[in-house]
């Protein structure tokens, strides 16, 4: 390990040294520097993911996603006290949009969390997006991680308000529950793309009010639909039961999906109540125990380690590429000739990769 | 992108009066200026003020205070962030406070305090001020 450290030219200041100390000793304050150290991307952030995650994932990750306002964060504190209540340790980040004309954020998802403010077992934090397109800030999964090392037991991660196709909860999480509102629009909206594909758990929140049967029953449908068995939940109708003719034709078709896949439940919730919470909860538990059984938790942790490799690798060799001056002066050049009509910007770039990758 | 230190701030409610128009109103200011602004509504104790400032680790905690209170709200922070190792942020605010109890407070260790009528610009200018002498430091 040590040789390795050496070997990726790794070196700590002994800043970083003395807050990695005090993390290890389960320093609250410690955490919360090293967060906005790699928040930041300041110097050395690297080193001290590095130190922090040898140990491997450990926490439980369930990720909280759905349009604004259906309720995740309430939905997150009302989780986050009942695992507190059965003892667990709890971390939680929780992102909002950073506005792309100020660069400023008004990060308001500790609000619905004040009961748990004092607790002295959770950890939450707010994450401004930054720019970040996907759902999450563009450290989101490495402030996890840090949390990870910092010994929670579980994590959940809450994202921005999303539409169709901010998708990177996937990334950063274990379990990905998406919350719905019976005000979000019918089942095609799920249906298009996205949300419907990454869901492991669907939640309709403020089920108390009209509409939920409906979202709910349609969102069923659409995911049989997806499972291959869309009409399931179609009642016989002008003296035709069209699963039992579904069924016959079934035998000669396809053959059905596995048992050994996982069914996304559709359930409902009232988060101010708390009703349906701890159906929700033990749903949540039944995806991770079948994600640990069926081999599935580390396929994602694979999958997520793989990108996670990439991500590093493309952001070093983009930041390398442009710190040299002699680069710099190639783009200014380039972008000059560009402008006369000489090159065009695929010339110019084709011009730069070859004097890098000299 | 990653060289611009952003400024993290804490915009705090504390105590039981409701009249957080003049919170929001200044939260809004700091995230236009750029900031990022941490709201956690109203009727926070400073228990909740300062977990909050170090689990966000902020650089400002800015407390709106209307309730008469301030000479024991503001100490009583400022005495829970030192205790909390968090005596680097800079504790800052506004309200009805009248002007004695801001220079009594300013010398026990708060930052400048904002009456009524201040422009949202003269806060921000404060914070922005503040933080440059900081990094310098």
């Amino acid at each position: 390990m040590t040789a390795g450290r050496r070997a990726a030219g790794m070196v700590m200041t002994d800043a970083m040294a003395d807050l990695l100390e005090r993390f290890r000793d389960g320093q609250v304050p410690a955490l919360a520097r090293a967060i906005s150290i790699v928040e930041s991307e300041r110097a050395g952030f690297q080193d001290l993911l590095h130190e922090v995650m040898a140990r491997g994932p450990r926490a439980k990750r369930v990720g909280f996603t759905g349009p604004p306002g259906a309720g995740k964060s309430s939905l997150v504190a009302a989780a986050a006290a009942t695992y507190r209540a059965a003892g667990e340790h709890i971390g939680v980040v929780a992102v909002d949009p950073t506005s792309p004309y100020s660069g400023g954020a008004l990060l308001g998802d500790r609000i619905r969390m004040n009961d748990l403010a004092t607790d002295a077992g959770i950890f939450i934090r707010s994450m401004a997006t930054r720019g970040s397109l996907g759902g999450l800030a563009t450290t989101t999964k490495e402030v996890a991680d840090l949390m990870d090392g910092f010994g929670f037991d579980r994590l959940l991660v809450e994202t921005v308000g999303v539409g169709q196709t901010e998708l990177e909860i996937t990334a950063a999480a274990d379990t990905v529950v998406v919350v719905l509102v019976p005000e979000s629009g019918d089942a095609i909206q799920a249906m298009k793309a996205g949300l419907m594909e990454i869901a492991d758990v669907f939640v309709v929140n403020k089920a108390d009010r009209p509409g939920s049967a409906r979202l709910v029953k349609e969102l069923r449908q659409a995911l049989h639909l997806r499972a291959g068995s869309a009409l399931k939940d179609i009642p016989a109708h002008h003296g035709v039961d069209l699963a039992r003719i579904a069924k016959k034709e079934a035998r000669n078709a396809a053959p059905p999906v596995s048992p050994a896949d996982w069914a996304v439940p559709v359930l409902t919730t009232n988060a101010l109540t708390q009703d349906g919470v701890p159906e929700l909860l033990e749903a949540i538990d039944q995806h991770l125990t079948w994600l640990e059984h069926g081999g599935q938790l580390d396929v994602r942790r694979r999958d997520r380690a793989r990108v996670r490799v990439r991500d590093v690798v493309a952001r070093e060799l983009s930041r390398e590429a442009w710190k040299s001056e002699e680069v710099t002066a190639a783009l200014d050049l380039g972008v000059d000739r560009i402008s006369k009509g000489e090159e065009t910007p695929y010339s110019v770039a084709r011009g730069i990769l070859a004097s890098l990758l000299r | 992108m990653s060289d611009e230190r952003k400024i993290r701030i804490l915009v705090a409610k504390p105590g039981l009066d409701g009249h957080d128009r003049g919170a929001k109103v200044i939260a809004s200011a700091f995230r236009d200026a750029g900031f990022e602004v941490i709201y956690t509504g109203l009727h926070q104790t400073p228990e909740m003020i300062v977990a909050a400032a170090v689990q966000e680790d902020v650089d400002v905690v800015a407390m709106s205070v209307l309730s008469g209170a301030h000479m024991t709200l503001f100490p009583r922070v400022k005495k829970l962030l030192d205790e909390a190792g968090a005596d680097q942020v800079l504790l800052t605010g506004g309200g009805i406070i009248p002007e004695d109890d801001v220079a009594e407070l300013e010398r026990r260790g708060i930052g400048r305090l904002f009456g009524p009528g201040t422009p949202t610009t003269t806060a921000i200018e404060y914070v922005n001020g503040w933080f440059a002498a900081q990094q310098t430091s």
